[in-house]
C-alpha cells in the first residue's frame, strides 16, 4: 500500500466509528422506547385531514435545474486539475480555460434567455 | 511546467508499516473528533437559543443545568423515549437508511479540517487533524454533495406529499448552490496550488506585515469568501435559506414523517453541518489554526505547540458561528424564485468570472508582469463579460419562446 492510500485508512476508521455511533443511538432508542401500534399512527400527515392519494407529477423546473447542475459539475472536473497548477500552465492554460468557460457561459446565457431560470 | 503538485502528507504514515501504536493514534484522533463534534453541537444549539433570546429581549433556556446549558441534552434524551412511527405508505428500507445518509457526510467532512499544529502523540509526529488527505478540498466537495442524498431519500421514502415537495425543493436548492460553492473553493485552490487542507492552511500562514501590504495574497480570496459564506449558508439550509423546512408552506419539510430518535439524527446532522462548514470556511479562508503564539514562552513550549493553534482555530470558528446565529435572528426567509435567481444569475456568474480574474493575477505574478497594469485590465474584461451576459437577457415585455 502506498503512502497515498494509507491516509484513507483513517477515513475508513472514521466511517466505521460514525456508522457504529449512529447505529448505537438507534439501537439504544429501540430498547428504550414504547411500541403501541395503532393504525391511525401510520397514516401520512396532512395537517389533520384525511390524506389524498399521492400525486404523480412534480414541477419540471426542478428537473431542469438538476440538468443544469450536471453541466456545472462536469465543468468542475475539468477546471480543478488546471486550478491547482495555474502558474505551471501559464498564460496558455489561462487562455484555454477562458475559452472553455466562455463556451459554458454561452450555454448559461442561452438557458437564461429561454426563460428557464425564471421561476414561473 | 512544475509537474505534479507537492502533496503534504501526514507524517504519521511515513514510517512504512502500520503498527498498533499508529492505529492507536488514529483511534484517539477519531474519538476526540467525535466528542468535539457532539459537544460542539450541544453547545451550539444552546448558544443559538440564548443569543437569539437576547436579541429578541427574552431569557431563553435557563432551567437545565447552569444557564440552561444542558437543555439540548435534555431534549435529546427525551427523543430517545419517543415511539417511532413509519407511515404505511413509506419505503421502509430507504426510510431507515436516510438518517444515516444525512449524518455521515456531516461527520466525514470534519475529517480533513486542520484543528491544530504538528504535535507528537504516543511517540508519533502527526498533524492535529483526523487525516490529511491529498485531495482534501475535493473530499469536502464530495461530502457536501452526498448530503443531498439523505434529504432527497428521506422525503421520497416517506410516501407523503409535503415531505416529497420539501425534498424536491431542497434538492434543487442544494444543487444550485453546490455549483457556486465549488467555484468559490476553486478561487482558493488557484491561489494555494494544492488540494490538501493542511497545504492550504500552511499557504495562508502569516508572513509579516511587509508581505501583507505588498503581495495582496488575501485580496484575491475576498470575493470567493463572500460567495462561499452565502453558498455554505444555503448548503446547510440555514436561515435565510431554510426553505427546506418552511413550516408555513410545507408542514415540516422532508422530515415531517420522522419521529423520535430518527428526527433527532436529522436535527443533529443539520447543526453539525453548520459547525463543520464554519470549520471548513476557517480552513479555506481564515488560515485555520495559524496565529501568533505566546511570545514569552519558547516556541516549542507545550502551550505554543498544542494549545495556541487550537485556540486560534476555535476563536475563528466561534466568530463565524456567531455570525450565522446573527443572520438567523435578523433576516426573514427568502422567496423561492429569488433564491434560485440569486444562485444562478449572480453567484455562479460572479464566481466563474472571478476564477478567471484570480487565475490571470496568478499567471501575471508568475510571469513578472506589472500587477498594477494587469489588475485593472482583467477586472474590466470580467465586468465587460458580465455586462454582455446581462445585455442578452430578455427585457421585461420582450417576447421570448419559453419552455413549459
Amino acid at each position: 500500500m502506498t503512502e497515498f492510500y494509507r491516509q484513507y485508512l483513517a477515513v475508513a476508521v472514521f466511517v466505521v466509528a460514525a456508522f457504529g455511533m449512529v447505529g448505537a443511538m438507534l439501537g439504544l432508542a429501540r430498547l428504550l422506547r414504547p411500541t403501541n401500534p395503532q393504525d391511525e399512527k401510520y397514516v401520512t400527515y396532512e395537517s389533520g385531514a384525511d390524506p389524498l392519494p399521492l400525486f404523480g407529477q412534480a414541477n419540471v423546473r426542478y428537473y431542469i435545474y438538476a440538468l443544469l447542475f450536471v453541466i456545472f459539475d462536469v465543468e468542475a472536473v475539468f477546471i480543478f486539475p488546471w486550478a491547482i497548477d495555474v502558474d505551471g500552465l501559464e498564460w496558455f492554460g489561462l487562455i484555454e480555460m477562458t475559452i472553455f468557460i466562455g463556451v459554458l457561459l454561452l450555454g448559461l446565457a442561452y438557458v437564461w434567455r429561454k426563460g428557464l431560470l425564471k421561476w414561473a | 511546467m512544475t509537474g505534479v503538485p507537492v502533496v503534504a502528507l501526514d507524517p504519521l504514515f511515513d514510517g512504512g508499516e502500520i503498527t498498533w501504536s499508529v492505529f492507536g493514534v488514529v483511534a484517539i484522533k477519531v474519538v476526540v473528533a467525535f466528542a468535539f463534534l457532539l459537544v460542539a453541537v450541544m453547545l451550539y444549539i444552546w448558544g443559538m437559543r440564548k443569543v437569539i433570546a437576547d436579541m429578541q429581549n427574552r431569557i431563553g433556556p435557563n432551567r437545565a443545568g447552569p444557564f440552561g446549558v444542558l437543555q439540548t441534552l435534555a431534549d435529546g434524551i427525551k427523543l430517545f423515549f419517543k415511539e417511532q412511527s413509519i407511515p404505511s405508505s413509506a419505503d421502509r428500507p430507504v426510510f431507515r437508511l436516510a438518517p444515516y445518509l444525512s449524518i455521515m457526510p456531516a461527520f466525514l467532512m470534519f475529517c480533513v479540517v486542520p484543528v491544530g499544529g504538528r504535535v507528537s502523540i504516543l511517540g508519533h509526529e502527526t498533524y492535529l487533524q483526523v487525516v490529511d488527505l491529498p485531495v482534501g478540498a475535493l473530499f469536502v466537495l464530495a461530502m457536501s454533495g452526498l448530503g443531498v442524498y439523505g434529504i432527497m431519500l428521506a422525503g421520497w421514502a416517506s410516501g407523503s406529499k409535503y415531505p416529497l415537495l420539501g425534498s424536491v425543493r431542497a434538492t434543487a436548492q442544494l444543487l444550485s448552490y453546490e455549483a457556486a460553492f465549488g467555484l468559490a473553493v476553486l478561487g482558493v485552490l488557484i491561489q494555494a496550488g494544492t488540494l490538501s487542507t493542511r497545504g492550504i492552511v500552511d499557504e495562508q500562514a502569516w508572513d509579516g506585515w511587509a508581505s501583507f501590504a505588498t503581495e495582496w495574497y488575501w485580496a484575491a480570496a475576498f470575493v470567493p469568501f463572500v460567495i462561499f459564506l452565502i453558498a455554505a449558508t444555503a448548503e446547510t439550509n440555514h436561515p435565510p435559506f431554510d426553505l427546506v423546512e418552511a413550516e408555513q408552506e410545507l408542514v415540516g419539510g422532508f422530515n415531517t414523517e420522522y419521529t423520535g430518535i430518527r428526527f433527532a439524527i436529522f436535527f443533529l446532522a443539520e447543526f453539525m453541518n453548520v459547525i463543520t462548514m464554519s470549520a471548513i470556511a476557517t480552513t479555506l479562508f481564515l488560515g485555520g489554526p495559524s496565529g501568533p503564539g505566546l511570545g514569552f514562552l519558547a516556541a516549542d513550549n507545550v502551550v505554543n505547540v498544542w494549545l495556541m493553534p487550537v485556540f486560534w482555530f476555535l476563536v475563528k470558528v466561534l466568530a463565524l458561528l456567531y455570525c450565522t446565529i446573527w443572520v438567523r435572528a435578523s433576516l426573514p426567509r427568502m422567496r423561492y424564485d429569488r433564491l434560485m435567481a440569486l444562485g444562478w444569475k449572480y453567484l455562479i456568474e460572479v464566481a466563474v468570472l472571478w476564477v478567471l480574474v484570480s487565475a490571470a493575477l496568478v499567471v501575471a505574478r508568475e510571469e513578472g508582469w506589472n500587477v498594477w497594469v494587469v489588475t485593472p485590465i482583467v477586472a474590466a474584461a470580467a465586468l465587460g463579460a458580465f455586462g454582455v451576459l446581462y445585455l442578452c437577457m430578455p427585457r421585461p415585455g420582450e417576447h421570448v419562446e419559453e419552455f413549459r
